[in-house]
Parts: structure tokens; sequence; C-alpha cells
């Protein structure tokens, strides 16, 4: 009340007609989208500690822990774990196409890598049917619990990859890639790669533990 | 002195690139009104939804606080108004599990779907571009999902009021066995599912807007606005959205564990041998081997990092607004921005104190003792700047200024009550007493909840071209101090009696018989603040229609959202902006006017 | 008109911020008298505990009524009108340093004087005497939503039919180290003595030692503390101390009634 604000004065406080967006980029030289989805895998890998911190508490507290062994097939995991780090290498290859602009190459490494990465969602299905049908599902006890918890959570974030992927694949089967903008290919690329790492973790410690 | 060095040419020397990267706008296509003002991508339009959805919910927080009060003065009576709506079962009578559902949601409510969002969803939104100079978010689109993303939540919340069986009701901490097993808790029915799905959603909304705040602050920044030049709120607003990147997702992880255990009868914190309500979780199907003590840690490992995020934007706000009217610079800038840091760093390492009693190793407790005591340090940093910021003032009485400083005087007390319950020994006394309600309403609505009123005031002439009423300001601020000291203060004294926390009806023990009077007492004054909010309501309202047209700078101030048309239109600033100096050049003797805006060269 | 305005506001505030510390300290004088302080201590140590309240007290009230001056004083002197500008200063680095300084020595001093009390209490269990942690007097069960006491038989084993089971009333013999083991049924509770300043939750599936020592015959509030459903507010007990002999009484009373009745 006793100290007048600044009374309103057209002559300044107007705002000018048309303008420009003054758009500023103050560093460090790298793209907003890769800065942003490095903060995301920071909290992604949070997540996946949450999970895998919590399993390795009740292993350690549980009395008696089953071996996996007895209870998974852990071959075929396996071989399921070798394919999904092929698609890794696949991924590179389309990230390195695509910053040379050769869009074709691009789209078939895209491909390979959408394909395997059902491949292996393909698998884990299999492998969840028939733990159904020998009644292994999580109320049975706390190693299917946590067993399912992890891979499940693991699962869908292939599977959100691989649309990812897909979606990426379309734009630039519409040529929306060049040579220097090719940000989209690199960002699902990074997803990518971080889903298969957090795989093999939680292969040997689920797995092969 | 920060304004001493000021670049000869701003851009090239802090290696930001000059002015004149620049996207000029294709001419100004008027927007329908949905992409205007519902799905809007605006940085100022998604603030201000969080700013209403905000209040609204703060109203719904308070009426379910009044219904506690009522339980509290008066058990087992016909409560007025509320009661109908709430218990029409029982003719406005509440319920014992009714009164669980009641601070449980009350919990809920204010810390996640207000205090939080207020903060970061309606400052961080609102302030970060335009203190920064950035014409809006990094990533518009995915600001605006992340106020989508909101309402799910919203939607989950209120389904959990309806939920057959009532609302979930083991406490905003929710600790299992009580929230998982069905068996245990009325409540803890769909109530309980609806509330983790809840959480996830709101969850998610805040991790959109971290990743969108972050990038904005560390990659859009004018030309010449160094992290060192950015204000406190930014500072604030920052560290809060680092909290969440890196707390949040463990509490996800934990609700979808809870989820788990209720909706596949997983074990995650089920022990074995169990017997609840005579039956035996395990011969009911539910896999066991689980432990209650990990949902404690994973959730306090979110949840105290969590009332940092509850604190340390309102801080940011607090010392942006008394260095504006003070007419002084900060004290200590630098200080302020690493005890800001101190705070968020040792945040992570103290989840240990809700725990002490919990049946954790006492040799871990010592080590989170020694943690929590230490966090004392950055905050006493804190409070003497902003002591050595009043001294030599020249303090402007307004609004917005007393709600400042009603949260330093505030924010001492309940920081104060909180080394009482770091202490271990001490703790053992008065956990789970009404000594903690007492330390964090006064932390939380003292602190936190007085500031959000602080930069309401403050930042209302940017936001609506127009000022509150400083007259109903100051009513508003005299009321609410007064009676939310009455509820809160005398906390403190039923806790040192013993009262506990989360009971329906104490007065049958002998030991709390004789207290009824004094919480009759609080729950008066309760009603009186609640009523109070009147004069904020009307000022909030009428201001936007009636209130005094003001320029782009009304209060005289240097930071870089002043220098934006009021309120500012698409893409904020008309200008070019360059940066020279800090944002609280106030006072500056050589200086023709006592302040000197960030994009003008200091005198010297 | 403006100026006597601009006045009574100061003055206003300035009373405010003030009431809070004057009536605050007030309430904590009077406390005592209007029973809204601790009650009384009977147990060997619920004293050490309530010092480092008061010490912790202590400290808190001095740092309380320093901030809360300063800052009143500096809200009403420096509010008042005044057309020149202010102090311009950005910090003062001895300063910080010493305000710095001086609150981290309190604070490592404060967390160290905490030590003892809690290892006493949670961590160093008493070794000889009649009760133990792995000989205890009895085994506290809460459950939905009441409390259920155990004495062992003769051979100091829970089962069989020599076990005492006693409903809601835990019945100790005074001046004696208590031993007692705290489990749960079904949620979490918390084993809440306010006069013995003992707390401890009671964990599904974890089996929690807990000792006290009572020090004055009487029946106190055993109260749950820890949230358990609806019924969670009146899950009250109550623990009578009695003197040693009455004790031994009453305990061998409880074992013939255990055989009278077979
Ligand atoms: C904004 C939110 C907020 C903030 C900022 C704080 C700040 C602090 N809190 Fe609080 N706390 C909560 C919100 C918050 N808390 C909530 C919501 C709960 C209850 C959760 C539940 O169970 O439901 C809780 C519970 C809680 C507990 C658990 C109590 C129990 O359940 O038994 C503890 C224990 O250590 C604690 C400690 C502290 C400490 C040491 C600080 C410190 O950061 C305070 C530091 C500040 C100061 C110390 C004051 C200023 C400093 C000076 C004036 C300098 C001089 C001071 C000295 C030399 C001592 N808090
Ligand atoms: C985080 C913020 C927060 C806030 C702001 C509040 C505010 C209040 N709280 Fe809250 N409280 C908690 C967080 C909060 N609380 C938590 C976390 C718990 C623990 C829950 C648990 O144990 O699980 C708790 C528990 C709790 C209890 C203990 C219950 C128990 O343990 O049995 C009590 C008892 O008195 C209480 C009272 C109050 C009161 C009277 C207010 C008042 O200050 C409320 C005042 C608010 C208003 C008067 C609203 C005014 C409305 C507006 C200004 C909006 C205007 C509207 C428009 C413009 C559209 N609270
Ligand atoms: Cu048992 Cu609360
Ligand atoms: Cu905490």
């Amino acid at each position: 009340m006793s100290h007048a604000l600044a009374a309103y004065d057209p002559a300044v406080d107007a705002p000018a007609p048309h303008h420009p967006i003054y758009d500023y980029d103050s560093g460090p030289p790298v793209e907003r989208q890769k800065f942003a989805i490095w903060l995301f895998l920071a909290t992604e890998i949070m997540f996946f500690s949450g999970l895998i911190g919590a399993y390795i508490v009740l292993r350690s507290a549980a009395a008696n822990w089953p071996d996996p062994s007895e209870r998974l097939a852990v071959d075929i995991t396996a071989a399921n774990t070798f394919i999904l780090i092929m698609s890794s290498w696949t991924m590179v290859k389309a990230v390195f196409a695509a910053k040379k602009g050769e869009q074709g190459k691009t789209a078939r490494w895209l491909l390979a890598t959408i394909l395997i990465g059902s491949a292996f969602v393909g698998v884990q299905v299999y492998e969840y049917i028939e733990l159904y049908h020998h009644g292994a599902l999580p109320h049975v006890d706390i190693f299917w619990s946590t067993f399912y918890a992890m891979t499940g959570f693991h699962g869908t974030h292939v599977v959100v990859g691989v649309i990812w992927n897909i979606w990426v694949l379309q734009r630039v089967l519409r040529g929306k890639y060049t040579a220097k903008n090719n940000i989209g290919v690199e960002l699902a690329g990074l997803y990518w790669h971080f889903v298969d790492l957090v795989w093999v973790l939680l292969f040997t410690i689920v797995y092969l533990f | 002195m920060s304004h001493a060095h000021a670049p000869t040419h701003p851009a090239r020397p802090l290696g930001i690139d000059p002015p004149g990267t620049v996207h000029t706008t294709h001419e100004h296509h008027e927007l329908g009104f949905l992409r205007k003002y519902i799905f809007s991508v605006d940085h100022k339009v998604i603030g201000l939804q969080f700013l209403f959805t905000g209040l609204v919910m703060l109203l719904l927080g308070g009426l379910m606080a009044m219904a506690i009060r009522w339980q509290l003065a008066y058990p087992w009576t016909e409560m007025p108004v509320l009661g109908r709506l709430l218990f029409p079962a029982t003719g406005g009578v509440t319920t014992p599990e009714g009164y669980t559902m009641l601070f449980t949601m009350h919990g809920t409510l204010m810390i996640f779907f207000v205090i939080i969002p207020l903060l970061t969803g309606t400052f961080g939104n609102y302030l970060i571009p335009l203190m920064i100079g950035a014409p809006d978010m990094a990533f518009p689109r995915l600001n605006m999902l992340g106020y989508w993303f909101w309402w799910p939540g919203i939607a989950c919340i209120l389904l959990s009021f309806g939920a057959e069986g009532g609302g979930p009701a083991a406490g905003w901490t929710s600790y299992p066995p009580l929230s998982t097993i069905e068996a245990a808790a009325p409540g803890s029915n769909w109530g309980q599912n609806w509330w983790l799905l809840s959480l996830t959603f709101v969850g998610v909304s805040s991790m959109m807007g971290a990743v969108n705040y972050v990038t904005t602050i560390v990659k859009m920044r004018a030309p010449g606005m160094t992290f060192f030049r950015m204000p406190l709120s930014i500072w604030g607003l920052m560290i809060a959205a680092l909290l969440q990147l890196f707390a949040l997702p463990v509490l996800t992880a934990a609700s979808f564990m809870q989820l788990f255990d209720r909706v596949f009868d997983a074990g995650f914190f089920t022990p074995t041998g169990t017997v609840i309500n005579n039956a035996n979780p395990e011969t009911l199907g539910n896999a066991a081997g689980g432990h209650p003590l990990l949902w404690q840690h994973l959730f306090w490992f979110y949840s105290h990092p969590a009332v940092y995020i509850l604190v340390l934007p309102a801080m940011g706000f607090v010392s942006d607004i008394l260095a504006v009217h003070a007419r002084k610079p900060i004290f200590g800038y630098k200080p302020m921005v690493y005890s800001i840091s101190g705070i968020a760093g040792l945040g992570f390492i103290v989840w240990g104190h809700h725990m002490f009693m919990s049946g954790m190793n006492p040799a871990v407790g010592l080590v989170f003792m020694t943690a929590t005591i230490m966090i004392a340090l950055p905050s006493a940093v804190k409070v003497f700047n902003w002591l050595g910021t009043l001294w030599g003032a020249r303090i402007h009485l307004t609004s917005a200024m007393l709600f400042a400083i009603s949260f330093v005087s505030m924010f001492i007390i309940g920081g104060l009550s909180g080394i009482w319950m770091a202490s271990t020994p001490v703790d053992i006394y008065i956990h789970d007493t009404y000594i903690v309600v007492a330390h964090f309403h006064y932390v939380v609505f003292a602190g936190s909840m007085m500031a959000i009123f602080a930069a309401i005031y403050h930042w209302f002439p940017k936001m609506f071209g127009r000022a509150m009423s400083e007259k109903l300001g100051v009513i508003h601020f005299v009321g609410t101090f007064i009676t939310l000291n009455g509820v809160f203060y005398m906390m403190h004294q039923l806790g040192l009696a013993g009262l506990m926390r989360r009971t329906a009806d104490p007065y049958d023990y002998a030991t709390y018989a004789h207290l009824q009077p004094i919480n009759q007492f609080i729950s008066w004054c309760a009603f009186a603040l609640l009523a109070w909010q009147v004069f904020f309501v009307v000022n909030f309202f009428g201001s936007m229609i009636w209130g005094r047209r003001v320029g782009r700078n009304p209060w005289n101030a240097c930071s870089l959202e002043w220098e934006a048309p009021s309120p500012p239109g698409h893409g904020n600033f008309d200008k070019q902006l360059a940066v020279y100096h800090g944002p609280y050049e106030y006072g500056v003797p050589d200086a023709p006017k006592d302040f000197v805006p960030q994009t003008q060269r200091a005198h010297a | 008109m403006a100026a006597l305005k601009h006045f009574l506001l100061r003055v206003v505030v300035t009373l405010l911020l003030l009431a809070v510390p004057v009536l605050g300290v007030w309430t904590f004088t009077e406390a005592d008298r209007w029973g809204l302080w601790f009650p009384p201590i009977v147990s060997s140590y619920g004293a050490s505990i309530d010092k480092l309240f008061y010490l912790i007290l202590w400290m808190v009230t001095v740092t309380f009524i320093g901030t809360e001056a300063l800052l009143v004083w500096f809200v009403f002197r420096y509010s008042k009108k005044d057309p020149t500008r202010a102090i311009f200063t950005h910090g003062n680095h001895k300063l910080e340093m010493i305000w710095t300084a001086i609150p981290a020595v309190l604070l490592v001093i404060v967390a160290i004087s905490q030590m003892e009390a809690w290892t006493t209490v949670k961590m160093n269990f008493p070794t000889e005497g009649p009760y133990t942690p792995e000989k205890p007097l009895m085994e506290v069960y809460a459950s939905q939503f009441d409390w259920r006491v155990r004495y062992p038989d003769a051979q100091g084993n829970f089962t069989g039919a020599d076990v005492i089971e006693v409903p809601y009333d835990i019945t100790v013999p005074e001046d004696t180290k208590v031993v007692l083991r705290l489990k749960s049924r079904d949620v979490l509770h918390s084993f809440f003595v306010p006069t013995f300043r003992l707390k401890q939750d009671a964990v599904p599936g974890m089996d929690i030692p807990v000792w006290f020592e009572a020090t004055e015959p009487g029946s106190y509030d055993l109260i749950c503390a820890e949230l358990c459903g609806w019924g969670h507010y009146k899950m009250a007990g109550k623990i009578h101390v009695l003197p040693k002999d009455e004790f031994d009484a009453w305990l061998a009373a409880k074992r013939a009634a255990l055989y009278a009745t077979d």
C-alpha cells in the first residue's frame, strides 16, 4: 500500500507488435534432445536400481534361495541374450548409415533391429507361457515375484524400444532424416543400447547367480 | 562484485553463441481456443493451468484437514457441512477407517497435488524460460504432456475416494503389510491400487517436467546468463528437478512392487508366517518371504529428497522476493547456491531418519542421525544470509514481502524442531507424536505454502498484467499468520505430552484425556484459517479483472522476466537480450536508479 | 496520513513476528503447568533421554531467539521510509566462515552427545541378571488390535502347555532389567510407553529385543504408536510394575492357576 508500484506506461510497456522469437543456445555443444535423453536414461537407471536393489536385499535376507538353473531354462535365455546383443550391433550400423545419410541402409539395419528385438520379446513370451503351464506365477513365492517384476519391466522396455524403432523407421522411409539431421535415429539408438545393457545385467543376476 | 567484471561483449567470452542465433517467427497465426488455453504448449499457459488446478487441490486438501480437525476436537460427533458429504452412511459422523482415509488423502493431496505442482509445475513452468531469457521450454509439447499426465493421477486419487471399502487408509507413507494385504485394512481394497496408480502418473508427469526444466536451464540461457548469474529461484528449481530425476524413479519402482503384491499376490513386502484377520496370506495364495522394511527404505529414499523438493524452490523464490522488496543484493549469493546444492546432496543420505524406530539396525541409525544433523548446516547458511540481506535494507512491506519474511521466521521453527527428531534418543520419545506433525507443517505449510503465497503476490502482475490488491493482501497475511501459528505451534506441546499422530480418538488413554481442550483450540484456529482464505480468493480472482494495470517491471526488479511485457506474449521477449551481471544489483551507489537490470551494463 | 498508515503497518508486522518467539517461549515455560509436558519418568534411562532433549532445547532456544530477534529488529528498523539507498554489499566471506563454523561445532557436539543414550537403550542389552535377550522375561505379541504377553515356562520356552498368556496387561518387576522380545502377528505396530521414554516398532517376521528397568510401581499406558488399521487409536495396553516380591507372587499365582485348570 505504502510503496506505489510503477504505473503502466504504454510508451515502454506496450509489447512490440511484430518481433522475431529469440532462441539462444548456451551450450554445451550437444543437441537438446540428446541432453534430455541422457537425463531420461538417468531416471531409467534409478528405476532399475530400485528393482535390482530390492532383489538383492530380498535374496540376501532369504533363508534359502532356489538355484535359478533348476527353475529357468538358462540355455534358451542365454541364446536370447546373445540375440539381443546382436541387435545392439545392428542398431550401431543403422546409426552409422544414418550419419552418412544412406537412407536405404539405415532402413535395413533398423528393420533388422526391430526383427531381432521382436524375436527377443517372442522368446520371452514363450518362456512366460511355459512357466504359466508349470504354474510358476508371481504369487507362488518370492523368487517368482522378483523374477516377473524384473523381467516383466525389462520386457515392456524392449517393446517400447521396438515401437520407437518402428516409428523411426517410417520416418526414415518418408525421408525425414539427412546426413545433417538424424538425431531421431541416434536417440532411439541410445535408448536401445540402454535396454540391452540392462538386460545383460538382469540376465547375469537373475539367471546365472 | 559480479557486476564489476561484465564482459565488454556479452556473448563470446562466455562461450555462448552471440545474439543473432534467432529464429524469426512466421507471422502470427491465431490459435483456436483449444490450442490456446486447453492443449496449449506455451509454458506460461501450462504454468497457469498448474496454478489453478493446484489451488483447487489445495482447497480439497484443506477441507480434508478441517474434517481431521473436527474429529480431533469433537470425536464421533456429527461433522457440520463436510460430514454429510464425506460420511453420508453414518449421518456425518466420522468412522475409524474413515479417519485413516482422511489423513491419508490429506497428506497425499497436499504433497503430491498441491505443494509440488504449485512449486515446480506452476512457477517452474512460468519462471524458468522468463528468468533465463528463453522463448519457451526446450520441449513445449512434452511440457503439455507433463500437465496432462497429471490428470489421470488426479482421476485415480479421486477414484480412490469412492472405491468400495473406502479410500486408501495406510497413511501417505502407505507402509505394508497394512497397505498390501486386503484383509488388513478395509480401506486397502481398490482404494490403495488407485492410490498407487495415481502416484505413478504424478511421477511420470513430474519426470517429464524435470527433464524439461534441466534441459532448458542448461541449454537455453540468454547470452551472458552464466550459471552464477541465474536468480536463486532458478537454482532452487533446477536442483529440485535433479532431485526428482534421481529419487522419483525409485518410488515408481516401489509403487509397482506394491501393486504386484496387491494385484498379483506377489510377496515383496509380505514376510513369512504372518496371520492377518485369522488367515495366513500364504494359505490364501500370497507369495511371502518379503520384508516390510524394504518398502520403508525405498519410500523414504524418494520421500526424504522429496521434502527438499518441497522447500528448495520455495527458498529460491523467497531469496528473490526478499532482494527485490528489500532493495538490496542477496547476501552471499554463492554460499546460497552452494547450500542449496549441499542440502540436496545430503538429502540423499538421510532417509533413515524416518526409520529410527522401525527395527532397522540401530548402528545404522547413528550414521543417519549424524548425516541428518549436518543438514542443519547448509540450512543455517541460508537463514543467516537471509538475515544478512535484510540488514541495512530499504524494506518495502508489500504483501509478497510479508509472506517472504514470514517464510524465514517460520522455516526456522520447523527446521529447529527437526534437530530433536534427528537425535535418535530424543526421537525414541517423539517419533510419530504431534511434534513430528508440528515440525513438518511448519516447514511445509508455514514454510513452502507461505512462499507460494509470496510468489503469487510477487509474480501475479507478470502473469496477468495487473497487480493484486495490497490492502487485501496485507489482511490475508495478518490473519493467515496468526491462525496458522495457532494451529501448529500448540502441536509441539501436544507432542511433548506424548500425543500420537494418526489416532482418531486419543482421549480414551489416561495419558491423553486432558488434551481435548487444546485440540479444540487448534481446530477452531484451523477453521478460522480456512475462512480467512476468502480474502485471498477474492483478491486473486478480483484482481484479474479490477487489479491495477501494471507495466513490464512494476517492482523495479533486475531479473529478466521483468524485461518482457506483462503478460508476456508468444515467445516471451520482444527484444534482444544480453546479460551483464547477476540478478541482484539493487541500491548500486553510483547508478542513476536504485537498481540495474541484468540487461544493463552496471556503472563503475 | 499515508505516513501514519505505513507506521501502523510496520508496528503490526513487527508485533506479529515478535509474538511468535515470545508466546512460543512462554508456552514452553508454562506447558508443564498445563500438563503439556513430558509425563513423569519411571525408567532407568528415561532421565538421560530427557537430558538430551533439554540440551537441544537450550541450543535451539538460543538460536531461535537470536535469529528471530535479528529478523524482527531488521524488519522494524529498515522498513521505515528512507529515500537513501540500502547498504550495498554482496556478502562477506569472513562472516560466512564464522556462521558456518560455529553451528558446525555445535552440531557435531550434539551428534556425539546423542550416541551414548542411544546405544544404552537400543544396542547394549543386559548380559547378566535374570533376563537377557537370549532368556527374556516375556514375549510381547502385537496384533490387530491387541497386545498379548507370553511368560515362558520354567525351561524358558514359549510354546507348550505351561506358557502363560495374558491379553492387554503386561506385568513386570520393579528395579529389574527386564528384557522382552517384540513380535507382530500381522501388520506394523509400535510398543510405546511414554513414561518409560520407550518406543519400538513391532514388525511381522522380525523378533526384536527390547529392554527397560521400571523404577516406580504403578500402572502405565502402553500405546500402539504405528498406524495399524482402523482400530489403531484404541489399541491400548497397560504395564503394571510390581515390587519384585509381589511380582514373583503374581507369577506363581498365574502358574498355579494354569495347573488348577487341568
Ligand atoms: C519442506 C519439508 C521439510 C523440510 C525442509 C524438513 C527439514 C528437516 N527435517 Fe523433516 N520432515 C518433513 C518435511 C521436512 N523436513 C515431513 C513431511 C516429515 C514427516 C513425514 C511423515 O512421517 O509423515 C518429516 C519428518 C522428519 C523426521 C522424522 C521424524 C519422525 O518420524 O520421528 C526427521 C528426523 O530426523 C526430520 C528431520 C529434519 C531435519 C533435521 C531437517 C533440516 O533440513 C532442518 C534444517 C533447518 C534448521 C536447523 C533451521 C535453520 C537453521 C538455523 C536457524 C541455524 C542454527 C541451527 C542450529 C545450530 C541447530 N524430519
Ligand atoms: C504438504 C503440505 C501440507 C499442508 C499444506 C497441510 C495443511 C494442513 N494440515 Fe496437514 N498433513 C500433511 C501435509 C500438509 N498438511 C501430511 C503429509 C500429513 C501426514 C498424513 C499422514 O499421517 O499420513 C498431515 C497430517 C495432518 C494432521 C495429523 C493427522 C493425524 O496424524 O491424525 C493434521 C491434524 O491437525 C493436519 C492438519 C493440517 C491443517 C489444519 C492444515 C491447514 O494448514 C490447511 C490450510 C489449508 C487451507 C485453509 C486451504 C485454503 C484454500 C486455498 C487458499 C485455495 C483457494 C482456492 C482457490 C483459489 C480455488 N495435517
Ligand atoms: Cu497397532 Cu497401531
Ligand atoms: Cu526426512
